[in-house]
């Protein structure tokens, strides 16, 4: 499979089609997510209407914690088997994991102010997820550091997989310490402890971040494809101008 | 108080949920929108290369 989407001329042809479809359904789940998280789910009994930002809140941070995963594996594959995409990939998904931290962290502080009376508090899944936002930016800095691009690359790859460890930290550090952010409530022995009249909004709103997701790594990887061909393009250019024939030959424009 | 009234309010927490919602809107549709126009920007150079030496 990935020696079959390793050429990037098929990934175009495929991801050209699948592109329209993806962003239309996009769009749709995202529009049906916020509403049923602004107008279906009912009040929580604690939180009362506060717990509407979990509907952004919590996808957000599952995206995050997955798009730095896609960028840890795409830089595995692209540092072990030179595959062409997986560097593309990688430097296409961080941008969007650094966003999707970003709202996560901005949401829960706008959460917590009410709930927990601060809007920051140094526990170790807040600071965790801090911390893989800077892990995205420092991957973007370091990927564009350099002039040859192929050395950023890699620089970038080496930075993406050391920063895995952080992964398994904010996902079980409200587990391992005794933190102010609460403990699982989705992902946890024994099933969700959410009623499923808001277990479903939330569910589809990870729904409608994953396919934004999907779409723009999609968008992006196009993007950067054409932007290196163009490069390509550019280079050959000079070569090819000498190669012409002088002007006064057969003209090429008839 | 009309129901419309009411539900923008959020039962008092409006000024917290409302600027979470546009944070996400704003950040998300932000970067859906610079990844949209790169792309289409990234078209537009492409297509001008590929047509220059046709031209000439």
């Amino acid at each position: 499979m990935l020696t079959y989407l390793a050429n990037p001329a098929r990934f175009m042809r495929i991801s050209g089609v699948m592109l329209p479809p993806l962003g239309l359904a996009t769009v749709a789940v995202l529009a049906l997510g916020l509403y049923l998280a602004l107008f279906v789910a009912p009040p929580d009994y604690q939180q009362g209407e506060s717990v509407r930002i979990m509907f952004v809140h919590v996808p957000a941070a599952w995206m995050g914690l997955f798009a730095y995963l896609v960028v840890a594996v795409a830089s595995g594959v692209a540092l072990v088997w030179r595959h062409p995409l997986a560097e593309i990939a990688a430097q296409a998904a961080a941008p969007l994991g650094a966003a999707f931290t970003l709202v996560c962290l901005v949401t829960g502080s706008l959460w917590g102010r009410p709930m927990w009376g601060t809007w920051w508090a140094w526990d170790a899944r807040m600071t965790s997820v801090l911390v893989l936002f800077f892990l995205y930016l420092g991957y973007i800095a370091l990927v564009n550091a350099f002039d040859d691009m192929g050395r950023g690359a890699r620089a970038g790859s080496v930075l993406a997989l050391v920063g895995v460890v952080n992964l398994p930290i904010i996902k079980f550090s409200v587990d391992w310490w005794n933190t102010l952010h609460q403990a699982d409530s989705v992902f946890r022995m024994g099933g969700p402890t959410i009623d499923p009249s808001m277990l479903w909004p939330l569910m589809i709103m990870v729904l409608g971040y994953l396919l934004l997701f999907k779409t723009l790594l999609l968008v992006r990887m196009r993007t950067a494809l054409n932007e290196a061909k163009a490069r390509a393009l550019r280079l050959a250019a000079p070569a090819r101008a000498a190669e012409a024939p002088p002007p006064d030959a057969t003209p090429v424009l008839r | 108080m009309s129901g419309l009234q009411s539900w923008a309010q959020m039962g008092g927490y409006a000024v917290f949920v409302w600027p979470a919602y546009v944070v996400a809107l704003v950040v998300l549709g932000g970067i859906a929108a610079q990844s949209w126009r790169r792309y289409r920007a990234s078209i537009r150079d492409l297509n001008r290369i590929q047509r220059a030496p046709r031209e000439r």
